[in-house]
């Protein structure tokens, strides 16, 4: 029966339709995969020789267990954003003669083979060996070793149970962070020594393989919970169906202020809030206002001036780049429909232009408390918002004619890959860095007031032929029409 | 009103519509019918530009499809579920199509006034979005949807498929109006040959992309079509 899940598993993976289309998105995360890797095997190799030369008189192997903690929660954090449990897979399971238990059993066990349950043995194992080979006893590692990999596994199946706590709330991700938070707080301020006593643990199991049985009993009863939980869930009617949200009833009138465009405003607004993923757009633009904070107190950055020009990009255009490389598949589950309606393409368009306009107005208005650390930021803003106006919002409609991929709305947002596609990371580029790169080479050769206003003045260039570009724009979005319907119309 | 004239449409070397001449008049109510592959949607995708043919055209009251947009505001149609966003209400997404085809609120909410008995209580002021709406109930928001802001053209693919038994009948009242007493030309297509019939004054039947048959409903159309589905043709 086993054989026969691994089978389905391996058919799902090789005939997924997005198989063959995103091999580059594939080579991107293989390559990250890689690199981990080598992180961890650097790491393993290296530890002992760094611990022994940095912190001579201590004993490496107490030092390591004392990073243990931080290892936990890290791993946590990003096992939560990053893991899944494939739970609606299994639907058509549901009415075959199979009991349920091993259906539970199956999408748990095969948790346990994530990549993320690996990683760890690549920094664990060199460690051990180098331990083994500076005349620890060799039993007392093993049982290290064993230690940590059911801690890893205990971590693996902690997750699962905080996203299924978190998964119902508006913020999903703010659980993990406090709960991460709370605990290196707590840790910190020395108000429980989490650390210490955690690396006291583990060294008494290393001592006396009996206490293995502790994290052992965890894991048990972590698996035991995450079965009751996912046994219950595995009912048409609880997980596998998605549920029904309360109407959020507003009409948005004001934007009839804005002529033949308003139905499409006021759907577009509609999208962005009722549906998870662009809903997170939206949220993320709190944490792109707060972006220059990581640069401008920071003295090391003050006289970088060609580094304002690329934040200032960032802050008053972090929506729309959000909202924009999506254009226009955020509206691909009813592309048909659009297409066969009495509408126009121009207006369409001009929508989405408006919206991102807007955005980037309110944007360099909510941002003008950078002022506080220097005039020059506030000048440096001001010219990027022209320039978002004026040059990126077209060239992020423009990529979007390029736009083949699907987006289901209802999918959460953070690390969620679907519907980019190459377009998505070509495009990222001279949208940030092109705006830079003229500033910086203005700034350099000339001085900051004359890059600033050569981003100015070729915002205000594109704002003065904005009929034409938009007309350009529009043109290449009917050349691509029957392409992106028959692109939407397929799950990918 | 629709006129089509050696359309094709091939995917590689696979042909899947052939169709020589085929001419709708107006006012007339043409049912489609034909096995899984025959080419139904297919040709009503052509009709709505949403592909374009290999060869030939598709004339909408003079207007070819794909090369002018111009029969868009007097042609409406439903298709399938992706016709209808997820995340608006019926209200709301009957509020949307009634502005793109130049309606207000107060036309919309008179014209879905008159359907109150085919929603059957379960489509206006529910507080829920379409997409938590059974598969049968989207289908009758997406048909009404169809129906605003007074088309001549009416294309519905397979409207009877999900609908409970009560609405079925309704909903044949409701074409058969449409196109007798406000003389819009309906186009339908369905695998349910009584229906069909019932509904329609035209039938073709499409095998493998081409027509091969074209009648004029009469008391036998549906022995005929019966007939000819089971394989036991009477020449």
């Amino acid at each position: 029966m086993i054989k026969r899940f691994l089978d389905l598993e391996w058919k799902q993976f090789t005939r997924s339709a997005s198989f063959g289309k995103s091999v580059a998105l594939k080579i991107v995360m293989a390559f990250f995969a890689l690199y981990f890797v080598a992180m961890f095997l650097i790491v393993g190799i290296a530890m002992y020789p760094l611990l022994k030369k940095v912190f001579p008189e201590s004993d490496p192997f107490v030092m390591f267990n004392g990073f243990i903690f931080f290892w936990i929660l890290g791993d946590l954090v990003v096992r939560f954003f990053f893991q899944k449990l494939p739970v609606m897979s299994v639907k058509p399971l549901l009415t075959l003669p199979i009991k349920r238990s091993k259906v539970v059993n199956f999408v748990l066990g095969k948790s346990a083979l994530s990549f993320f349950n690996f990683l760890p043995l690549f920094a664990i194992v060199p460690f051990g060996i180098t331990l083994m080979l500076k005349d620890y006893n060799v039993s007392v590692v093993l049982v290290w070793m064993l230690t940590i990999v059911l801690i890893t596994l205990i971590n693996n199946f902690l997750n699962f149970i905080i996203e299924g706590l978190s998964a119902k709330t508006e913020l999903s991700f703010l659980p993990i962070i406090l709960f991460a938070g709370s605990l290196f707080a707590l840790n910190h301020f020395k108000i429980i020594n989490i650390a210490e006593a955690l690396s006291h643990g583990i060294q008494a199991i290393s001592n006396n393989p009996l206490l293995l049985i502790v994290p052992m009993l965890i894991l048990a009863g972590l698996y035991l919970y995450n079965f009751k939980i996912l046994r219950e869930k595995l009912f048409l009617d609880s997980s596998l169906k998605t549920k029904a949200e309360a109407v959020n009833a507003s009409s948005f009138e004001w934007t009839k202020k804005f002529g033949d465009i308003a139905p499409f405003m006021q759907l577009d607004l509609k999208l962005l809030w009722r549906n998870k993923r662009p809903k997170s757009a939206v949220w993320m633009v709190f944490f792109g206002l707060l972006y220059g904070l990581f640069f401008y107190p920071n003295p090391m950055y003050q006289d970088k001036e060609f580094l304002f020009a690329f934040v200032g990009i960032f802050v008053t255009g972090i929506f729309l780049i959000n909202f924009g490389q999506f254009i226009p598949a955020w509206d691909s589950g009813y592309y048909k429909m659009l297409m066969s309606q009495n509408i126009k393409y121009k207006q369409y368009l001009k929508s989405k232009y408006t919206l991102m306009t807007l955005s980037v107005i309110i944007l360099f208005v909510l941002s003008i408390p950078y002022v506080y650390f220097g005039w020059k930021i506030l000048l440096a803003h001001f010219a990027a918002a022209i320039y978002n106006i004026g040059v990126n919002t077209y060239v992020i409609l423009l990529g979007g004619s390029f736009n083949r991929k699907k987006i289901d709305l209802s999918q959460r947002a953070a690390f969620n890959f679907q519907g980019t596609g190459a377009v998505q990371w070509i495009i990222g580029l001279p949208l940030m860095l092109l705006p830079m790169g003229i500033f910086a080479i203005f700034n350099f050769a000339f001085n900051f007031e004359i890059g600033i206003l050569v981003l100015i003045l070729l915002g205000v260039i594109g704002i003065i032929f904005h009929q034409k570009i938009m007309k350009f724009i529009t043109n290449r979005y009917l050349a691509s029409k029957y392409k992106m319907i028959d692109a939407f119309d397929q799950d990918n | 009103m629709i006129t089509t004239t050696n359309l094709t449409k091939k995917y590689n070397a696979n042909q899947v519509l052939n169709i020589e001449s085929l001419a709708i008049p107006k006012g007339q109510s043409f049912g489609l019918v034909g096995n899984n592959g025959a080419g139904k949607t297919t040709y009503f995708s052509l009709l709505l530009d949403l592909i374009q043919p290999t060869t030939g055209h598709i004339k909408n009251n003079d207007i070819q499809v794909n090369l002018s947009e111009d029969w868009k505001p007097f042609t409406a149609s439903f298709i399938d579920e992706s016709f209808l966003i997820g995340y608006l209400t019926a209200e709301e997404y009957f509020y949307f199509i009634g502005e793109l085809r130049g309606q207000n609120k107060a036309d919309v909410d008179a014209l879905v006034a008159t359907f109150e008995d085919f929603f059957h209580g379960e489509i206006l002021g529910q507080k829920k979005y379409l997409r938590d709406l059974s598969k049968g109930n989207q289908k009758k928001a997406g048909i009404v949807a169809a129906l605003i802001g007074n088309p001549e053209v009416i294309i519905l693919d397979e409207p009877f498929a999900n609908l409970d038994p009560t609405t079925q009948i309704k909903l044949k009242q409701i074409v058969k109006d449409l196109a007798q007493e406000q003389g819009v030309t309906v186009l339908i297509s369905s695998h349910d040959l009584m229906h069909i019939t019932d509904v329609c004054e035209r039938i073709v039947v499409l095998e493998k992309g081409e027509v091969v048959k074209d009648i004029v409903t009469s008391q036998a159309t549906l022995k005929e079509l019966e007939a000819h589905f089971a394989g036991t043709e009477i020449i």
